[in-house]
């Protein structure tokens, strides 16, 4: 098993098939929408190939260190950001293939007229925390 | 096994330990590890007496731990096997617990954790469960804390007012993995509303009730959110809301307000109303006038403007909210519902899309994209 890591962006990624925004979608493609990602989630529990699923707010702020006894430096947020992050899942699969399968099945959650949004995921491997013992 | 059971007896004999002589920190090990072993052992062998049988089991282990420390710094052993006669348990024992887990010393999420284990008995594992941090993350959280608390006398009197804010902390966490929080911080109030007479855990319990009472009905088997205007009022629970009100009654008629007895009456009154038509506004805002005397906070505020809004009109709700600090969280979602009932559903779906990139939360997101999406689908037709 490895993991990977299925990145979903704000911006960055390039512009989905189905690209409308989500508050332009009716109530009821919004519902379908969370069932999906809701079904999903619970079916690779289900399979033993789920780890984590999180989402972050748009709004991220820039940080760095600014030298002994003085407050770090915060920058942003930048409205001109080319990679913004929205969210991620984790997931633990048999091959990379599985992987990939995976995230086209996450791809194809529906959006606007209740057709999958096609939308661009990033698939990441993580790096292995230890090597093999045998070597 | 009675795991309810075994964890209300948690705080009593911490309490039975620390009078023998165990200082707050061991003493809270060794009944946590007893706690293990009744697990462990009750199953198969269920007791006459389990509070009888976890104070023993609890002063072994305490003993253990003790004699391994001792033999492990070369010094003799100072604590007797036997314990001496002396005083036993007590009720105050248990409301002691509740102050030393509150201390001021102590973080919100460091009282909260330890709360949780010393009072209500649950493991580090449950814990940190609930608040999705790794067992190790919440162990060592836990551990920190008694040591901040190491130097407090056990015998001190607390401010009931740091308490409070502890179970409102635990009791806003909702649930999630297997512990339910929210019933948990019922339970634990309840237990103190007994131990004191206190008006403003009166009305802490009498507010968790009322909200606890309208939780079936708050999200849709979707799990989406439903806002308390649309919810299904015959899915509230007319036996707490009936226990929340008399708490609350009670309560006021001893005619010593503070914040929580009036955030119960805003519920109270939402409570009582049969449908969202019938629901008392007026007094509703009344209730938010005396609650912001009493604490001055922003977001009472906010939900003022909002009572504003249904009492006097949307214009009205639309002054009171600009007086206030955009930046305040889920301003703009108010801002968003005011400008609708004020007619105005273009404005009100761009701050409702605004308010959706603000949210603190997923259901929050989700709820307020469906009111952008469902006000700009009937724009468009």
């Amino acid at each position: 098993m490895a993991k990977y890591l299925l990145l979903k962006h704000y911006r960055g990624a390039p512009a989905a098939v189905n690209d409308v925004p989500m508050d332009q979608w009716t109530p009821e493609e919004l519902s379908a929408h969370v069932q999906y990602m809701r079904d999903f989630a619970a079916r690779l529990e289900g399979t033993g190939e789920f780890v984590d699923g999180q989402a972050l707010s748009p709004e991220g702020t820039f940080v760095r260190y600014d030298g002994e006894g003085r407050p770090p430096v915060t920058d942003g947020p930048f409205a001109e950001t080319k990679d913004l992050i929205a969210g991620w899942m984790v997931i633990d699969t048999e091959t990379y293939e599985r992987a990939l399968e995976l995230a086209g099945e996450l791809s194809a959650a529906p959006g606007a007229g209740g057709k999958p949004i096609h939308e661009w995921l990033e698939v990441r491997p993580f790096m292995a925390e230890h090597p093999p013992v045998i070597e | 096994m009675n795991e309810s059971l075994l964890r209300e007896l948690v705080p009593v004999v911490i309490g039975v330990l620390v009078r023998r002589g165990a200082d707050f920190a061991a003493a809270e090990d060794a009944v946590q590890d007893a706690l293990v072993e009744a697990v462990r052992v009750w199953p198969d062998d269920p007791l006459r007496d389990p509070k009888g049988w976890l104070i023993t089991v609890a002063w072994r282990k305490f003993l253990d731990a003790a004699r391994a420390e001792t033999s492990r710094r070369h010094r003799e052993l100072r604590v007797e096997s036997e314990p001496a006669p002396g005083p036993g348990e007590s009720a105050d024992d248990t409301l002691r617990l509740y102050f030393l887990c509150a201390h001021p010393s102590l973080t919100p999420a460091s009282a909260v954790a330890l709360t949780l284990r010393a009072v209500g008995g649950l493991t580090s594992r449950q814990i940190a469960q609930a608040y999705l941090v790794p067992e190790a993350t919440m162990a060592q959280r836990i551990s920190r804390a008694k040591r901040t608390v190491s130097g407090v006398r056990f015998d001190q009197p607390g401010d009931v007012a740091t308490v409070l804010r502890v179970l409102y902390l635990v009791f806003n966490e909702g649930y999630s993995g297997d512990v339910d929080l929210a019933a948990e911080a019922i339970r634990l109030t309840r237990q103190l509303a007994v131990m004191t007479k206190h008006e403003e855990v009166a009305g802490l319990l009498a507010l968790m009730l009322l909200h606890h009472a309208r939780r079936p009905a708050r999200t849709a088997p979707d799990g989406r959110l439903v806002p308390l205007a649309e919810q299904d009022r015959g899915l509230w629970n007319t036996r707490l809301i009936a226990e929340g009100v008399d708490v609350l009654q009670a309560a006021l008629a001893r005619d010593r307000l503070g914040e929580f007895q009036a955030q119960a009456a805003i519920a109270a009154l939402h409570a009582d109303a049969r449908t969202a038509e019938e629901t008392d506004w007026v007094q509703i805002v009344e209730w938010y006038d005396e609650l912001v005397r009493l604490t001055g906070n922003p977001v009472a505020r906010l939900n003022r403007a909002v009572a504003v809004g249904a009492a006097d009109g949307a214009r009205a709700g639309l002054a009171a909210l600009a007086e206030l600090d955009p930046a305040l969280p889920r301003y703009t979602a108010v801002a968003a519902y005011l400008h609708e009932r004020d007619g105005d559903p273009v404005t009100a779906a761009r701050r409702y899309a605004e308010a959706a990139r603000q949210a603190p939360s997923l259901p929050e997101r989700d709820h307020l994209t469906r009111q952008a999406a469902r006000l700009n689908a009937q724009l468009r037709s």
